[in-house]
């Protein structure tokens, strides 16, 4: 007999593995796995803003992401820093702001290594119905622009003498991204989101021969890994985040 | 130039400023059916830009571009990072282009000698291989003009030679336009019918042999490089003066 909770973690964990094999594939091929820390590193200024406005914390978190990713894209079209510098200094800009502003408000208290490293145990239905409707949502739009978009990933210039709208494509891109950030955080947390993402694309390049492999690859090892990381978590009594991405690098 | 043909491509007085530098400055390009028009000029002269500007991927800050309506553009990227985590084949990165339509794939890949590369994963291909399927893919939706950013860049010389007669071939034979850009001199003469020497300014501009006699032209590439064409070389006493400081101060773009 399985308990309730680990049921729970084994379906919220397999989701975001599901959802995260094709876009970790694109963060892969576009090189942007230091644009989805950044936007990671942004959660706990999402968990302060939930507080504040009195509205469910991943409302919060995605807002805090989306506003990011907006500011990261016109930012990015200045040039006036190197682009890592200055996702280095949004991601922990935002993550020194979120602190700071938890620790204003005084009568609220977070578990921090929860975010930091999430917390699959504790997830709720609710967080379910979000990582199914938000990363259902987000692979149904990922797979409506599919075409457009590896387009882009080739040739930024040839998509757009060839027609393709390449500003609008990219800004959906980039806002998708920031939505299952946002909901893959609960399971593995704001530190190693990116890695759930990066991990099982990197491992399935080897193994596919076109992009669509690949990306279905990448779903399979990840889901494999929550799995085995689940176990492995239960077996031993580690935290569960680090044991489903731990072997997985590991494993790569 | 004065042809009766509406020009399929036409740039007045454009200027371009970027961040306070001027890349492009008054530059007029026109380029009629089936003519072959290459720029030329040294590293960071504008070339690239001015294609950007022409294919209307980057806006002019004033002047104007004028595209004849309806007209289809192969476009040919300088080049292509791929990071090396993407599987694609050339047969997919064809396929994306003309829905996969594998035997219009087979014969535009067969039309500029690459046929046996179609499996091959993009970021094995050699340079001259690499240059080539760029070129099939610029033909997939049978352009009236071609451009094409450095069309011979990283292939050795004798791949050079062929490829300007393969660019120069696809002219004849589908009588397409062709605007493209070229750094080196010699080969890319014999392949053009116009040639366009670029520095910022347009220092000269004319048929290959009127611009290789041209004063500017030899300020800008100095004698050497001009006698080495074995071409006759102009008395170098009448200067432009606006090109005064051709290639002495070439910006980075």
């Amino acid at each position: 007999m399985i308990d309730d909770f680990l049921l729970r973690a084994l379906i919220g964990g397999l989701g975001v593995a599901l959802v995260a094999g094709p876009f970790g594939s694109f963060v892969v091929w576009r090189r942007l796995a230091y644009f989805g820390d950044t936007l990671s590193h942004s959660a706990l200024l999402g968990v302060a803003l939930g507080f504040l406005l009195q509205i469910n914390l991943t409302v919060g978190i995605i807002i805090i992401c989306q506003l990011l990713a907006i500011l990261l894209f016109y930012s990015q079209r200045q040039r006036q820093l190197a682009s890592d510098t200055m996702l280095g200094i949004f991601a922990h800009g935002a993550l020194s702001l979120g602190l700071v502003t938890l620790a204003f408000m005084r009568d609220v208290r977070i578990d921090l290594v929860a975010y930091l490293f999430g917390d699959i145990l504790a997830i709720s239905n609710s967080d379910l119905g979000w990582i199914f409707v938000g990363g259902g949502v987000a692979l149904g739009c990922l797979l409506w622009l599919w075409k457009p978009l590896l387009a882009i990933t080739i040739h930024e210039d040839l998509a757009r003498v060839e027609g393709i709208p390449v500003d609008r494509i990219n800004w959906m891109f980039l806002g998708l991204i920031a939505l299952i950030v946002a909901v893959m955080m609960k399971v593995v947390g704001m530190l190693l989101v990116t890695a759930l993402l990066i991990i099982p694309a990197a491992t399935a390049r080897r193994f596919a021969g076109n992009p669509e492999m690949m990306a279905v690859l990448a779903s399979f090892i990840g889901c494999l890994a929550v799995c085995l990381g689940l176990y492995g978590s239960f077996q031993w009594d580690t935290p569960t985040g680090p044991t489903i991405v731990g072997p997985d690098g590991v494993a790569h | 130039m004065n042809r009766p043909i509406q020009p399929l491509l036409e740039a007045s007085s454009v200027n371009l400023v970027l961040g306070q530098r001027l890349l492009l400055e008054n530059v007029n390009l026109k380029i009629g059916p089936g003519e072959i028009l290459t720029v030329i000029g040294p590293n960071g002269a504008g070339k690239t830009t001015l294609l950007r500007v022409a294919l209307g991927l980057q806006k002019p800050t004033s002047g104007t571009v004028k595209r004849q309506s309806g007209l289809s553009i192969g476009y040919m990227p300088q080049r292509l990072h791929l990071d090396p985590t993407l599987p694609l084949t050339v047969r997919r990165f064809m396929a994306l282009a003309c829905n996969n339509d594998q035997g219009k794939i087979l014969s535009l890949l067969a039309e500029v000698g690459t046929a046996q590369v179609i499996d091959s994963a993009v970021q094995t291909l050699s340079g001259g291989e690499l240059q080539r399927v760029l070129l099939a893919r610029a033909l997939v939706r049978e352009p009236e003009l071609l451009v094409l950013d450095e069309p011979v860049q990283g292939v050795d010389v004798h791949g050079q030679v062929e490829l300007y007669q393969l660019i120069s071939r696809i002219r004849n034979q589908r009588g397409c336009a062709v605007l493209m850009v070229s750094h080196d001199l010699h080969l890319v003469m014999a392949a053009t019918d116009q040639v366009l020497c670029l520095n910022r300014h347009i220092c000269c501009s004319g048929t290959p042999e009127s611009v290789t006699n041209d004063p500017a032209f030899i300020e800008l590439f100095g004698t050497a490089a001009v006698q080495s064409m074995a071409v006759y070389v102009h008395d170098k006493t009448h200067h432009h003066d606006h090109c005064a400081t051709c290639g002495r101060r070439p910006t980075n773009d």
